[in-house]
């Protein structure tokens, strides 16, 4: 009976030397001839826990998940061959690590259906994929052949954008669909810039071939041949197992020139980013795929109407293009309300990816499963949707996490990134943060941004440094509308947002910074 | 073809040539050479068939493409918002401060998305999970001697 290692090696755990012991593991197990394959997968999911690894057995739905802490490698390797020339692997719990119960609320409370192969399959190898049901979605969609039927399920699914602006998706096919001519693309915003937010970096490290193959889907959909997949440079392992995913695919003919042996023709791009976080706005991203400055341009016209190189152009998210092959898989019932991945983060015990089912009470998140604050002081807010978002006070800690609850509270779902912040957390300081971020990734093409985020971070920098008074305050909210209105794209637009969130929940954190206050 | 860049050859082959692909060719040309110098620049423009200003202005536009060669080491801070509200500014001031060398480049870096590991720094690549402003200046005294 064959017995499995499967050693989380996206970045995170790779960080803390997984691929390393993976290695180990790997000679150990060869040296001795054992009966025992190592893997590298992705994300098992509590990052903070890591380096992770799982242990199963041929023939067992049981798989026992350890953190291995503060094991060193020659230990472990060592542990392991203990174990192997024993007999003992089925029982194997190797020194120094601690095992994850399978009942704790941080695994137990997921609805892992996105992330369902991410830390079962090497994302390197195509075959293990398609064993646990890659592309088979694909398959009956072209065998069946009925466009129509795909795109109102989608739009009946109520699958909404998961990047940020949350969009029905299902409306945006049907306008790419409705658009005449032959020459249409598909594009992948993977440019995930959202400072704390790592949903699709766990994807695409974990499960590449659940996005190329929703790519497919959609571009069937909409009657597209191009595709480009549009990555942000600071995700090289993301960058390195895309390609490599996309290789194979290439080569087993799930993507280039007669998909599975159908009429239809679908081929990408890879298009790795310089370092631009306005480039995940969609016309900008448009103008960077076509080798330009990133700079937005005024919508209309949309993409689905003039998109990459003036083609009709569907534009989806990275987590929405691999919701499709899982909607297909499951069908409108079992797929239900569907899921959001979220990437937990900040002064929490816990921290790590998430797949929750939309609608889930933040407290549950924050305090169940993610086991409440990490140090002593009780937890003060949730930042969510980055510096286009804002804070939920821990007041509204029983909101359901969904896209209408939290545009209620000021602020957005956006793209999944949850910061948790305790008592120690000045608010003005992060309004701030966000502020710098903002004034340094505006693209300076309307002068609203690109002055007004400059302004608003010296009127927060001078009541931050005691020198502000009342007058400010008031300038301050005043700019925050003017930028707001009057900017041309998503990013000067939202700018504000971190200071108006902090304003509305968190004003005593402005009044005490006031002169004489 | 201009003297001393031949290496990128089959990356401007691959890329057909194409305008289109300036971004995928200034990423090839910054990791084979280090920098984006004027005369690399110039190669770009005439072997792609587009103005300086074009090249120019768009390498200029993203903060990854740099224009002088890089110091020997490098550390980069990570400025996300969970590395922010868990010290990242203090580590930058103690670098900054305490640690001026002429072959360390220190800077900052967006994000990478590996946040359970914040406040973090990346050092020529590899990546340190939560730092502390004295133990970081430390390791890298002892690291880069």
């Amino acid at each position: 009976m064959s017995t499995c290692l499967r050693f989380c090696t996206s970045a995170s755990c790779s960080s803390r030397g997984s691929e390393t012991l993976r290695q180990r593991c790997e000679a150990v197990a060869k040296a001795a001839d054992a009966d025992l394959i190592v893997k590298g997968v992705g994300c098992h999911g509590p990052c903070s826990d890591g380096p992770l690894f799982s242990v199963s057995h041929h023939g067992s739905d049981q798989e026992r998940l350890f953190a291995l802490e503060s094991v060193t490698g020659d230990d472990f390797a060592a542990d392991l061959g203990v174990a192997i020339a024993g007999g003992t692997l089925q029982q194997w719990c190797p020194k120094g690590c601690r095992e994850l119960d399978p009942s704790e609320p941080f695994l137990a409370l997921q609805r892992r259906i996105v992330l369902e192969r991410c830390g079962r399959v090497d994302p390197e190898n195509l075959k293990e994929a398609e064993a646990a049901g890659a592309y088979q979605p694909l398959q009956t969609v072209l065998a069946t052949a009925d466009r129509q039927q795909l795109i109102d399920l989608v739009r009946r699914s109520g699958l909404r954008g998961r990047g940020g602006a949350g969009y029905p998706t299902g409306l945006k096919w049907a306008a790419v669909a409705a658009m005449e001519g032959e020459q249409k693309c598909v594009v992948c915003n993977a440019d995930e810039g959202d400072p704390g937010a790592f949903m699709d970096r766990t994807l695409l490290e974990g499960d590449p071939h659940g996005v190329l193959e929703g790519m497919a889907i959609a571009a069937y959909a909409v009657g597209a041949q191009r595709g480009y997949i549009y990555i942000r440079a600071e995700y090289p392992l993301a960058i390195q197992r895309l390609r490599r995913a996309i290789d194979e695919a290439r080569e087993h003919q799930w993507l280039g020139h007669a998909i599975a042996g159908s009429s239809f023709s679908f081929d990408l791009e890879l298009r790795v980013g310089a370092g631009a976080y306005v480039c995940g706005e969609e016309t900008a991203l448009i103008h960077s795929i076509e080798g330009h400055r990133g700079v937005p341009r005024p919508r209309p016209p949309y993409p689905s109407e003039q998109g990459v190189f003036g083609r009709p152009t569907l534009i989806n998210n990275v987590e929405t293009f691999a919701n499709i092959p899982v909607l297909l898989r499951l069908g409108l019932e079992r797929y239900g309300i569907g899921t959001k991945v979220f990437s937990l983060t900040g002064h929490v015990k816990r921290s790590g990816v998430i797949e929750v089912p939309i609608g889930t009470p933040l407290r549950t998140i924050v305090e169940t499963m993610a086991g409440g604050p990490s140090g002593s002081a009780p937890i003060k807010a949730v930042q969510t949707g980055g510096p286009s978002g804002g804070c939920i006070p821990a007041a509204h800690l029983d909101t359901p996490v969904d896209y209408d609850s939290l545009q209620a509270l000021g602020t957005i779902m956006g793209s999944g990134g949850m910061v948790v912040m305790d008592q120690t957390t000045n608010m003005v300081d992060v309004a701030a943060f966000f502020m710098a971020f903002s004034r340094d990734e505006s693209c300076g093409k309307c002068i609203p941004c690109r002055t007004g985020t400059v302004q608003l971070e010296l009127l927060l920098r001078k009541l931050l440094s005691g020198a502000g008074g009342p007058a400010d305050l008031e300038q301050l909210e005043r700019l925050c509308g003017v930028v707001k209105d009057a900017s041309l794209c998503g990013l000067g637009q939202s700018a504000p947002k971190p200071v108006l969130s902090t304003l509305r929940h968190f004003r005593d954190d402005y009044l005490s910074l006031l002169e004489g206050a | 073809m201009a003297q001393g860049f031949e290496q990128l050859e089959p990356v401007l082959e691959q890329h057909g040539y194409r305008a289109d692909a300036l971004l995928e060719v200034l990423a090839a040309a910054q990791r084979l050479y280090g920098y984006l110098s004027a005369p690399l620049l110039r190669h770009l423009a005439d072997a792609l068939h587009l103005p300086l200003s074009r090249v120019q202005g768009t390498a200029s536009f993203y903060h990854l493409f740099r224009f002088q060669p890089p110091a020997r080491h490098q550390c980069l801070v990570c400025t996300g918002t969970a590395c922010h509200v868990q010290g990242a500014p203090a580590l930058l001031a103690e670098l900054r401060q305490n640690l001026p060398r002429v072959d360390l480049e220190i800077g900052e870096v967006r994000c990478i998305g590996t946040c359970s590991g914040a406040p973090l720094v990346v050092v020529d690549g590899e990546v340190w999970n939560q730092q502390q402003a004295s133990g970081l200046r430390l390791a890298l005294e002892e690291r880069l001697p």
